[in-house]
Order: C-alpha cells, then sequence, then structure tokens
C-alpha cells in the first residue's frame, strides 16, 4: 500500500480553506489543519462582546471547519512575531493598514516551520487560494511570490486554482492528482459555493472584508491614530484589542479616551481598569471610561466632563464622576457633563 | 500500572480576561505537557470557551468532563486522551 502523504491545511475558517482541504481528503491525503492567532483576528467572541450580537452563535469557524472535515487543526499564537509584518510589510499595506502580502508569506512560512519540522514531518502545504479572489494577496503575479518568499518553493499546493498554476511537487510526485484539482479564478464565489453544495456544506462562514480587522476602514483608521499619537509605530496586544472595543475619543495627542458602549463592553473594559486611569459616573448611570495615554489633571477633568457626556446625567448641571489613577488616591469629582457643541467629530477616532 | 488507570492531580489553567481563541491556545500549549488521563480545570471569562473548548475536545480526542458557571467565573473540566 503507498505510503499516505501530509498535507498541512492553512485553514482560515472561511469556505476556500475548507474546501481545499476536503478536496485533499478525497485524494486520500492525510490533512491537518493549522490557524493563526494574529491579534487582529474578527472572531464570533470579539464581536460577542458587544451585548447586541449575543445572540449571533458564538463560535470558531475554524475550530468549526476542523469538525465538518473530521480532522485537527493546530491553533497558534504568532501575534507577537506578527507585529514586524504589521508594521514593515516589505510588500506595503492593501486599502488601509492590511498587509495581506506579507501576512500570507509570513503564515505559509510559519506552516512550513511548523508542518516540515521532525515531529510533524508534513510532507506539502495547501491554501484555499484562488487567483484573482483578493486584489492584494490573490493575483496570478503573487502566487509565485508567496511560494518563493515562505521558502516552500513548490511544496505549495492550492487546489482550487491549481489548474492555472504550474505544476507543483505533490502533483508531479503523484501524491495527488492534478486532474481532480480545480482551476478557479476571480471573485465570483459560485465555483465554491457549487463545490460546498456537492460536498454537503452548509452554514459556513462567509465573511465581509475578510477575517481580519486590518482590512476594516475604521479599524486601521485607530490604529493609525495610535502610532501618530505616539509618534512611534509600536503597538501591544492590548492596545490592539482595546481598538475593537468601546468608543474612542482623542481631545488632545497625550491622551484619549475609550467609552463603554454597553454592558458586554463595560465588563470587558473592566479587565483594565488596573492598568489605565479610568473614570466611574457615579451619581447617574453611566459607562466605564478608560483614559489611555498621559494625562495630567487637567486632562483628567476634561476626560470626565466627556465621560458625563455619555452617562444618564448628560443633561444635568453636574454629575458626579470618579477618577481612578493607578498608584494614586481614587478622588470624587463633581463635573459639568461637556456639551455636544463642544465636543467636535473631528476628536471621534 | 498503565496511565489510564492512574489518578492525576487536578491541574487547573487561568485564563480570566483572554478572549477567544486565547483561552483555546494557552489550553492546547498546557496538554501538550500533560500525561494520557491527565484532568484540567480551565477558567475563563469568555464565555465562548462554552463552544471552544469542548469543540476544540472533539477536534482532538480530549473528553470533555463538564462546564460549569460560577458568578464571571466559567470552568471547563476536560480529561487527556492522547493518541
Amino acid at each position: 500500500m503507498a505510503h499516505q502523504r501530509k498535507a498541512v491545511a492553512l485553514i482560515s475558517g472561511g469556505l476556500d480553506s475548507l474546501l481545499a482541504a476536503r478536496v485533499m481528503l478525497e485524494q486520500n491525503i492525510h490533512v491537518e489543519g493549522i490557524n493563526f492567532y494574529t491579534g487582529f483576528c474578527v472572531e464570533g467572541h470579539t464581536h460577542a462582546i458587544r451585548k447586541k450580537h449575543q445572540l449571533k452563535p458564538k463560535r470558531n469557524n475554524a475550530l468549526w471547519s476542523a469538525e465538518q472535515l473530521g480532522i485537527k487543526l493546530h491553533i497558534i499564537d504568532i501575534s507577537e512575531e506578527y507585529k514586524d509584518i504589521v508594521i514593515n510589510p516589505k510588500h506595503g499595506y492593501g486599502q488601509n493598514l492590511n498587509p495581506c502580502l506579507d501576512c500570507k508569506i509570513f503564515m505559509v512560512n510559519q506552516a512550513r516551520a511548523w508542518g516540515f519540522m521532525a515531529d510533524n514531518d508534513f510532507d506539502f502545504i495547501i491554501t484555499g487560494e484562488v487567483i484573482g479572489q483578493r486584489p492584494k494577496s490573490q493575483r496570478k503575479e503573487t502566487m509565485p511570490v508567496i511560494a518563493r518568499e515562505s521558502g516552500v518553493n513548490d511544496r505549495l499546493l492550492r487546489p482550487l486554482c491549481a489548474k492555472n498554476l504550474p505544476e507543483t511537487l505533490p502533483e508531479r510526485e503523484g501524491w495527488v492528482d492534478r486532474d481532480a484539482l480545480y482551476g478557479f479564478h476571480g471573485r465570483n464565489r459560485k465555483p465554491q459555493m457549487a463545490l460546498a453544495e456537492q460536498f454537503g456544506f452548509t452554514d459556513y462562514a462567509q465573511p465581509a472584508g475578510g477575517c481580519c480587522f486590518l482590512t476594516d476602514a475604521n479599524y486601521s483608521k485607530k490604529l493609525a491614530d495610535l502610532w501618530q499619537a505616539r509618534g512611534e509605530r509600536k503597538y501591544e496586544i492590548d492596545d490592539i484589542m482595546l481598538l475593537k472595543i468601546g468608543r474612542h475619543i482623542r481631545p488632545a495627542q497625550n491622551y484619549k479616551v475609550i467609552i463603554g458602549r454597553e454592558e458586554g463592553e463595560n465588563n470587558y473594559l473592566e479587565g483594565y481598569r488596573k492598568q489605565f486611569a479610568h473614570i466611574r459616573i457615579e451619581s447617574h448611570f453611566g459607562p466605564l471610561t478608560l483614559v489611555d495615554g498621559t494625562p495630567d489633571q487637567e486632562d483628567l477633568l476634561q476626560a470626565a466632563r466627556i465621560a458625563a457626556r455619555f452617562s444618564q446625567g448628560r443633561d444635568a448641571g453636574e454629575v458626579r464622576v470618579e477618577i481612578c489613577v493607578p498608584g494614586l488616591d481614587n478622588r470624587f469629582v463633581n463635573v459639568s457633563p461637556i456639551p455636544a457643541q463642544e465636543l467636535p467629530k473631528n476628536w471621534y477616532v | 500500572m498503565s496511565s489510564e488507570n492512574k489518578t492525576f492531580p487536578k491541574q487547573t489553567l487561568d485564563t480570566r480576561g483572554l478572549l477567544c481563541p486565547l483561552p483555546v491556545i494557552r489550553t492546547q500549549d498546557r496538554i501538550k505537557d500533560l500525561q494520557n488521563g491527565a484532568v484540567l480545570e480551565v477558567v475563563a471569562s469568555d464565555p465562548g470557551v462554552l463552544h471552544d473548548i469542548p469543540a476544540w475536545c472533539r477536534v482532538h480526542g480530549h473528553h470533555l468532563i463538564e462546564t460549569e458557571q460560577v458568578g464571571l467565573d466559567i470552568y471547563v473540566r476536560l480529561r487527556v486522551c492522547k493518541d
């Protein structure tokens, strides 16, 4: 009996990677999935922080894909190493701060490092890429760039568009049958949907705009603001998590306020109260407000006035707030909520 | 005595404050160091673990013992079942 070959499949949780892995299983390849956590992943659970999304199913789509396929899924935290990709992308950004081509090269390289290590001993790597599917990273010209710069070369197989690409090692060696691969191309999703139906997949994830917050214009704007305010292009994981949460208002370069929009966000922000100066509304019902940066006493009073504006005391003459700064005694002050006309639109990040 | 018959002290893993998939990743990393049959209790604050850790256990063949919510803390207890 022929030796069963092993493939590592990059599983994003979307339809294409699900189908690519399934096509390999059809050819009796042993497939295991790999999924990367960058810190920018759009996951149902991040949205689930916000109460209005809690009726949506809280599932991890990559795990869901693995279950549908009956394969193992290894989730790898690359968030630290990934910073350099976001900050210094060799191939530049897409429409927003999305370094899609560098990201794909990095992930395929990471899959190579994991899959080809002696303990794992995989033979090749597969992705769900389709030529022409994405304007930055999935173009005919970029396919060989990814294979070359990831170091995977001809051990990188794209089962959904392989027929539009040169033969790879798994095809040449007869590990997989090229005739049973596909020649999908372009942004039309109908071929994938038809194949999903053929395989009996329903209820698969169809994320609009991809699975990464960096493709989101509003999110990218907040990250650009963070870098601009700090005067350097750096971030910590807590920074990028907080960019997903709350209302961000920057009255000055040295500080911004992050205001919970609802109970779920307030609960999440509570977890940061020991690290950040924060403001609680005492006299009325109101959100928790974090103050990020290096605010002085006057800034904190201004932040308190902004926080009061988003409380139920917004129309009151005065609102009593508690200002908490790590390492200092908490103080209670009465402030007047900032009127709408004193809160310029350009303060909203 | 085979490892299946040993009684292991319960291991605990605190993932409170982390959002999914980080609790799953931390669970995955901890289990690498545990023996077959060991019991791991994961404490979390993200309700997503109620879905994700059981799904991860099913994918890898580990045995989910139970889940429990106490106030804002969520407990997921599982038994390590390695190939």
